[in-house]
């Protein structure tokens, strides 16, 4: 007599799912050493890039990029970065709830909100809210390249010379470490103004072809490299993500599998003892 | 000897670093021979290609798609794109992002996207399970 076969089949379903599970956080576990190379990597171009804007910036006083000023319109906007696939945890709803308390500050004020998404997920929360999705780029994978966020960060960076935007918020997850990772909505524009630097004994570049020039091209690729960190930033914070939220399944799975078969080692024994018991008192009616 | 060290930095790697003796690189207003000792300047660079001339008398050559490059008496930095740029190339890309959001709001209405769709199908397959279960309760 088969005991407990559902419980049998049960073992059996719940065993493959750790099988994937196990699966999912290996592989991620060896992706997240290189999203965080590729962060390291980018780092020195984006302080150099920096550097260049503060001297540039006391350099030519006179000139303020439209980046630097205040606009005055009645909408703001977003660039959210989120992830494309999911099963990591609650990565990408702690990081919507953060923008969803910004931008209802922001339209208590009367302000209308318009946003550009980095990832399925952020598509598919945004699209069918009240907010104006502009634009969007999924499908990044996991080697993202600079060059195809050019299109999403142009569309907010023309709406804000334009006037159309009065602030420009960039939105992702910050990787702290492997178990933290901070859901981060910060001012992209205008500029913070710069800090003040001590003067460096009153020299100056020689600018080809003219310091406004090279601002106004040092300006777009900062922005850019800006919201490009933030997708790397992201994608390490995902991967991390997914590695602690298969852990646990795994673990889960791993526990449930125990119970089951306790439960299925006592079903089995009452079936042996109870088959024991018939035959000795069937034995004794004899 | 006197050298100049030179970094070649793009946004998504490193490209190059080291002690060199002269770097060459073409300027939006013309080549450029950058050697120690050189006076602070900032440009604009056209795509093609940077070379560097090591300290023994070797070449390196690197390409870059424009980017900016900043001089410091001792230091010489090549910001490098990644993508050849250029306003029309941009707006085509800023287009087709804008493209790509509304073909999303237009096709909301009839195609539902995969996450909504497996969300439907686990609860109709749960419902089934539940169902299932209770006629057996009612036959057993």
């Amino acid at each position: 007599m088969a005991v407990g076969s559902e419980i049998v089949t049960k073992i059996k379903s719940v065993k493959s799912t750790r099988k994937v599970t196990t699966a999912l956080e290996m592989v991620s576990a060896s992706k997240i050493k290189k999203a965080q190379d590729q962060m390291e990597t980018s780092r020195p171009y984006v302080n150099k890039i920096k550097e260049m804007i503060n001297h540039l910036a006391q350099a030519t006083p006179e000139y303020k990029h439209p980046f630097m000023q205040d606009q005055k319109a009645d909408r703001v906007g977003y660039i959210i970065i989120s992830t494309d696939r999911g099963l990591c945890g609650g990565l990408n709803a702690g990081l919507f709830k953060q923008c969803v308390i910004n931008m209802r500050e922001w339209e208590e004020q009367g302000k209308k909100i318009d946003v550009v998404t980095v990832g399925n997920k952020a598509t598919s929360m945004f699209k069918n809210s009240s907010v104006n999705l502009k634009a969007n780029i999924s499908s990044l994978g996991d080697n993202p390249k600079l060059a195809e966020l050019i299109g999403v960060v142009k569309v907010m960076l023309d709406a804000y010379t334009q006037g159309e935007v009065s602030h420009v918020y960039l939105a992702f997850n910050d990787f702290v470490n492997t178990m933290t990772q901070k859901p981060t909505v910060d001012q992209l524009l205008p500029l913070p103004a710069g800090e003040e630097q001590v003067s460096r004994d009153n020299w100056d570049y020689l600018y080809e072809p003219d310091a406004q020039d090279v601002l106004d091209n040092l300006m777009t690729r900062y922005i850019e490299s800006l919201v490009y960190q933030g997708v790397l930033e992201n994608l390490a914070s995902e991967h991390a993500a997914r590695m602690v939220a298969m852990k646990s399944a795994t673990d889960n799975a791993s526990d449930l599998i125990k119970d089951l078969q306790l439960v299925y080692n006592k079903a089995r024994q009452a079936a042996i003892t109870q088959e024991i018991s018939e035959i000795v008192s069937g034995a004794a009616a004899v | 000897m006197t050298t100049i060290k030179c970094d070649i930095v793009s946004a998504e790697n490193a490209i190059y670093s080291g002690d060199v003796s002269m770097v060459i690189a073409s300027g939006v207003s013309g080549e450029l021979g950058i050697a120690p000792r050189h006076t602070p300047l900032i440009t604009r660079l056209k795509p093609g290609q940077v070379r560097v001339h090591h300290t023994d008398g070797t070449e390196q050559e690197f390409y870059v798609s424009g980017g900016i490059l900043e001089v410091q008496p001792d230091l010489v930095s090549v910001l490098a794109d990644t993508a050849i740029r250029a306003k029309d190339i941009d707006e085509a890309a800023a287009i087709k992002a804008k493209e790509e959001a509304e073909n999303l709001l237009q096709d909301s209405n009839k195609q539902y996207d995969l996450a909504q769709v497996q969300a439907d199908l686990a609860k109709a397959v749960a419902q089934i399970q539940a169902i299932s279960r209770l006629k057996k309760k009612l036959k057993g």
